[in-house]
């Protein structure tokens, strides 16, 4: 699972005020190359939540990335690009966990794919 | 990639080995998947340079062919786990990279920012068979989900309950009618008594409503 679909993914547990975003466990993380894509990534930047994407990346052992938000005008320097872009596309959790902010209940990672089902009462 | 090509690659697919009846699993042919996501990407530009949700995703045919055909990043979501393998694999031999997430789709929780992450969803949702109004679950889903189109096949014969449901309750600023398509689906489990059905089925285009007039 990469960081941009660990952006978009909220504890989905009944009863849980704010889900968003969800904290990992890290066992194992493997790198995957991805091609560079400017345009994808000032496209998709607008729609990214930073301090989680930020966050993600410390856990995953990462630390380049900047905390503040940047500026619109990063995205002209390739150099901030191609931090994004490892970050967002390139890190996968192989092995792990994803945790929820509120109730600590643990989602697993494995091979990649977070197993997001509910128990009966928490739906 | 031509048309033909990709029902070519999508028929070397693996299929499911043990398709669980519960949940409704019939992989969603080369052919049909072809078409929907060549209409999608050819009449509607909603694939190529675009992020695009699979739900529902099965073996990955439908996740798949929008890899294929230039989607920039594909999430394919399922509720079963010998699925979610079986499309891991599927993408491993296409060298396609899709991530993966194994969750009900009812109970999906997406972080819907204003500006959507995901631009088209596809789908071939389990019609309700076994769990009554599952197809509609899913519809709903989607128009949550997608910022710019959702991509679905529903029976024919529901076609105006599935147009009332996607204007009035789900929030979709259109729901069209792409093409109808025949469904053939082989004798999988037992209760099937002949061995090739056909059923008439509906490639339909939604679009919802926080996509209007953003122009984005």
């Amino acid at each position: 699972m990469r960081l941009l679909t660990h952006n978009m993914l909220s504890s989905n547990i009944k009863g849980v005020a704010n889900g968003f975003p969800l904290l990992i466990e890290v066992e194992k993380v493997i790198e995957k190359q991805v091609d560079f894509n400017p345009d994808f990534l000032k496209n998709i930047f607008p729609k990214i939540e930073w301090q989680a994407l930020v966050q993600a990346s410390r856990s995953m052992g990462y630390s380049e990335l900047p905390e503040e938000s940047p500026e619109s005008s990063m995205l002209d320097s390739d150099d901030f690009l191609m931090k994004f872009h490892h970050v967002l596309l390139e890190l996968h959790l192989e092995e792990g966990a994803l945790v929820c902010p509120e109730t600590g209940r643990k989602f697993p990672v494995n091979k990649g794919i977070p197993n997001m089902l509910l128990h009966e009462d928490e739906v | 990639m031509k048309l033909k090509q990709l029902e070519s690659v999508l028929g070397d697919l693996e299929q499911f080995s043990n398709p669980k009846v519960e949940l409704e699993q019939y992989p969603t042919g080369p052919h049909i998947a072809s078409r929907m996501l060549y209409t999608a990407e050819n009449s509607f530009g909603d694939v190529s340079n675009k992020v695009v949700a699979d739900f529902g995703c099965g073996c990955g045919t439908l996740g798949a062919a929008a890899a294929l055909l230039g989607a920039d990043q594909v999430i394919a979501i399922d509720i079963d786990s010998d699925s979610l393998e079986l499309a891991s694999e599927n993408a491993v031999d296409l060298e396609l990279d899709i991530d993966f997430v194994q969750c009900d789709i009812r109970n999906l929780e997406w972080r819907v920012c204003s500006v959507g992450h995901v631009d088209t969803v596809v789908m071939n949702p389990p019609f309700g068979t076994r769990k009554k109004g599952v197809d509609m679950d899913f519809l709903s889903m989607a128009l949550k989900v997608a910022s710019q189109a959702v991509y679905s096949l529903h029976k024919t014969s529901t076609r105006e309950h599935v147009k009332k449901a996607a204007l009035r309750d789900f929030n979709a600023s259109s729901a069209e009618v792409l093409c109808e398509l025949r469904y053939d689906v082989p004798q999988l489990y037992k209760f099937h008594k002949k061995k090739e059905v056909d059923i008439a089925v509906d490639l339909w285009r939604f679009v919802p409503k926080r996509n209007q007039g953003r122009g984005i």
